[in-house]
């Protein structure tokens, strides 16, 4: 069951800082695309700012890939100072081959001792024999040769990526990758690379996530630094300025979550995005954002918790504090992207859901999903924006909380004359006094209950794949680890499963679970964190088959294809 | 074709008829009373004004307003108003807080929006105390003050919001006093016609639990001098006056923030180029 898929190749490059590991990766990556490859590469970087360790974890596949395969092909080292910081994300067997370089220290035990056959490769003398050659060129041209890379599509990468150094500088580069390249003699399978390949698209789940905001009519966004969620705001800022918008850097996530209601209530779809710190410091503000009826959007970017935890890892432990973090009674909303590519339609959702709701929606990405780049078809365009039920012809008797059948009342904008109100986190009446009667508070809060549970879903709730008897539940970047593993099975197992990827959280679709799970006689809920807080959700809120079991871990310890098919395996003979 | 001309907004066309939670006698009536002269005598539309707030006695405002307003958390009162100023630069954004919410629990706040320099009045009603809690003592509260959380007092020193505000880079800041009405009103009026960030700290006396500042109305004065461009030597006159001189104070010329949404938003844009291979 954890046989490496033959269409798929996964190699490790590994340096201390400055050798340009990450840069080889992404130029992979991007020369994989050309050759109509699909692939998807994470960085592993020890706790320094700058400078120690760092690995590009690269995989390529002839067919889309959402996650990691659980070993390597190939481990090249250009050196292994502090190799020990990152190696455990790293598993090589004895099908591996593991490149170093005579020049430096001898492969560490732990890898020789796996069997895996070691090759030399004299990566720093081949680079010194160019001028202006540089090392991790030479390892690209060899891994891009053992993956069956062109070397037309490598030097094309190269260009591309380091046009601005120059013409000596590309030459430079694309001479030592041939130097590399024609060291490689393979013995691992090579991958199938298409000639008539379509469009490709490399995108980050941080980047989809931004574009997901954009493409849904966000065009506020405030912003304060975290791991790993800036690259949202840093993609944004320049953007939204293009788009007509503006991103604000706040002095704190408390200021943040605020400026995005303020800018909200003043009529502009807005964001922040955040890691679980800064969603405990938001947290006060969503509650704002649930009682004064402002649409709003907060990406969290999962990280290992609790408190600072390990920022650069993924967990998917914030869905506690997430779903029950508000104090009150306070519906809201929260998503979560079920792929990299997912987070464009899942943010655009969300920005919908905030709109249409006037409520606050959560999304609840994280560190793998986040930072991870793809390789991916390109993305195409859904027709969810922003529209929000406005109040522009005032009557006099108008109520900006007024009772309607689907909770939603209509919203005017400041400017709009008559229309004048004080948005409050104080309960109110349906008239925006401050009231602290029985009847005020009983209404307002059915009110805000019904438009998030009566609200229209449609499919979206959940991805479902396979009809099986057998259901699996899970959600974020483990539901793509998930589907992997399913696609491993042999096919008489795999008929039996059915796989549930919940997009939405929060509110519970008790009748669409149910329409889901009809027929299904047993289930297992697969996620990453310590205390199965999605399986523990799920029985509290979800009519569930008697035999629920549970698979979960805490990050940074994540799941991998192979072996949560070895483990489904396992669990549908039971 | 319409030969009316406008009708002249008057001061109490700008308030809500909401009847106030304050105290007989609070400082806040005045204040109330202030802006609502200030807004009428600079005839801005009440649609087009916005009051934010964050929690406390003075944060009601808001509601006793008759333009747009919001009353959100304790202390976030400036970050709200940031955010709506930005996304909505044609408005007049108006923020009000405290002592306890603009200098304890929102002081870090402070500092950023005087930095910013954003387009907005910042207003802070003044009383040395937390009066909706009941009489706590805040950061402008003197050491000696006896509260039951403090029994003889903190023992520590109130802080400058002026100096602070100075320092951090406001573009106006001025000390006004409740029960001038009218110096307070011309000073609101002024602090709300010049761009980049006005600050206006109101001495307004907590009748509950400060019974002691009902001397008040005799310790205020006009400045001796006139207002200066030279931020250094506003600081030096605030940091060495009585603390009651009360006007505009300091008048600067600074770049107010730029960045702000446009009326047309632009929905043609697309990104999608940049992610092909």
């Amino acid at each position: 069951m954890t046989d490496r898929p033959a269409h798929s190749f996964s190699v490790a490059l590994l340096g201390k800082g400055g050798t340009g590991v990450v840069t080889a990766g992404d130029m992979l990556l991007a020369a994989a695309a050309r050759c109509g490859l699909y692939g998807l590469m994470i960085r592993a970087v020890g706790p320094q700012i700058r400078g120690g360790e760092s690995a590009a974890l690269v995989r390529l596949s002839t067919s889309p890939v959402d996650c990691l395969d659980d070993r390597f092909d190939v481990l090249l080292g250009i050196d292994w100072k502090h190799a020990e910081r990152i190696l455990g994300d790293i598993s090589v067997d004895a099908d591996s081959i593991v490149v170093t370089d005579p020049a430096e220290d001898e492969v560490p035990h732990s890898i020789s001792a796996t069997g895996a056959e070691i090759r030399n490769l004299e990566m720093a003398g081949l680079a010194e024999s160019v001028t202006g050659g540089r090392v991790n060129m030479v390892a690209l041209g060899y891994v891009g040769c053992l993956a069956g890379i062109s070397e037309a599509a490598i030097s094309h990468a190269i260009e591309k990526n380091i046009a601005v150094k120059g013409r000596a500088a590309v030459a430079a580069s694309v001479a030592a990758a041939k130097l590399g390249a024609a060291s490689a003699t393979s013995s691992v399978p090579t991958l199938a690379v298409r000639k008539e390949a379509g469009d490709r698209w490399m995108i980050s789940g941080n980047h989809a996530t931004g574009l997901g905001a954009i493409r849904g009519g966000v065009r506020f966004a405030a912003a304060y630094p975290i791991t790993p969620a800036t690259e949202i705001l840093e993609w944004l800022a320049p953007r939204l300025k293009d788009a007509g918008g503006a991103l604000t850097q706040a002095e704190d996530e408390l200021a943040s979550v605020n400026m995005a209601i303020g800018a909200s209530f003043g009529g502009v779809p807005s964001l922040t995005a955040t890691s679980g710190p800064g969603l405990s410091l938001m947290i006060e503000g969503l509650g704002l954002a649930v009682c004064a009826e402002i649409p709003l959007v907060v990406v969290n970017v999962m990280r290992v918790g609790p408190s600072t935890g390990i920022p650069t890892k993924p967990e998917q432990s914030d869905f506690n504090a997430a779903v029950y973090g508000l104090h009150g009674d306070a519906p809201h909303i929260v998503v979560a992207p079920t792929s990299v590519s997912d987070c464009v339609f899942t943010t655009q959702w969300a920005v919908h859901l905030a709109e249409a709701t006037q409520a606050p929606v959560i999304v609840l990405s994280d560190q793998f999903i986040g930072q991870a780049n793809v390789v991916a078809d390109p993305i195409p365009a859904i027709a969810f924006f922003a529209k929000r039920k406005l109040a522009e012809n005032v009557a006099a008797d108008f109520e900006r909380h007024a009772i309607t059948a689907d909770g939603i009342s209509p919203m005017p904008l400041p400017g709009t004359r008559g229309g004048q109100y004080t948005g409050d986190g104080l309960e109110h009446s349906a008239g925006a006094k401050p009231s602290g009667s029985i009847g005020d508070h009983n209404v307002q809060l059915d009110k805000r209950a019904r438009k998030i549970a009566n609200f229209d879903y449609g499919q979206h709730w959940a991805d479902i794949e396979g009809d099986g008897e057998l259901a699996i539940v899970s959600w974020g970047s483990t539901a793509s680890v998930v589907r992997e593993a399913l696609q491993r099975l042999p096919d008489d197992l795999a008929a039996k499963l059915k796989l549930i990827s919940m997009r939405l959280l929060l509110p519970a679709r008790q009748d669409e679970m149910a329409a889901a799970l009809d027929g299904v006689k047993r289930l297992i809920v697969i996620e990453q964190n310590h205390t199965g807080q999605l399986y523990r959700f799920l029985r509290a809120w979800y009519d569930l088959p008697a035999d629920v079991d549970t698979l979960h871990r805490p990050g940074p310890d994540v799941f991998r294809p192979g072996e949560v098919a070895t483990k489904l395996a396992q669990w549908c003979r039971q | 074709m319409s030969a009316v001309a406008p009708c002249k907004l008057k001061a109490s066309d700008y308030k809500s008829g909401t009847k106030p939670v304050w105290c007989p006698g609070c400082g806040d009536y005045h204040v109330l009373a202030s802006v609502t002269k200030a807004v009428a005598a600079l005839q801005l539309a009440p649609e087009n004004i916005a009051v934010i707030s964050g929690i406390g006695c003075s944060s009601r405002l808001p509601a006793y307003l008759n333009s747009y307003g919001f009353h959100g958390v304790h202390g976030r009162a400036l970050p709200l108003a940031t955010g709506l100023k930005v996304a909505r630069p044609d408005l007049t954004v108006i923020c009000a807080s405290g002592d306890g919410d603009g200098f304890s629990i929102g002081g870090n706040h402070l500092l950023h929006a005087c930095r910013r320099n954003i387009d907005i009045t910042y207003i802070v009603m003044d009383n040395e105390i937390y009066g909706m809690t009941k009489g706590q003592p805040s950061p402008t509260t003197a050491p000696d003050w006896d509260t039951d959380l403090a029994p003889g007092g903190t023992g520590v020193s109130p802080f400058h919001p002026l100096v602070i505000a100075l320092a951090s880079g406001a573009n106006f800041v001025a000390r006004a006093f409740s029960g001038d009405v009218k110096g307070t009103t011309r000073t609101l009026a002024e602090a709300i016609s010049h761009p980049g960030f006005s600050f206006v700290q109101i001495l307004s006396p907590c009748v509950t639990f400060r019974p002691d500042q009902r001397d008040w109305k005799t310790k205020v004065h006009p400045p001796p001098v006139e207002f200066t461009t030279d931020a250094a030597q506003a600081a030096r006159r605030v940091m060495t006056d009585d603390g009651f001189n009360i006007g505009v104070l300091y008048k600067g010329s600074r770049d107010k923030y730029n960045q702000s949404v446009e009326r047309e938003v632009n929905f043609e844009c697309d990104f999608d180029g940049e992610f092909l291979v």
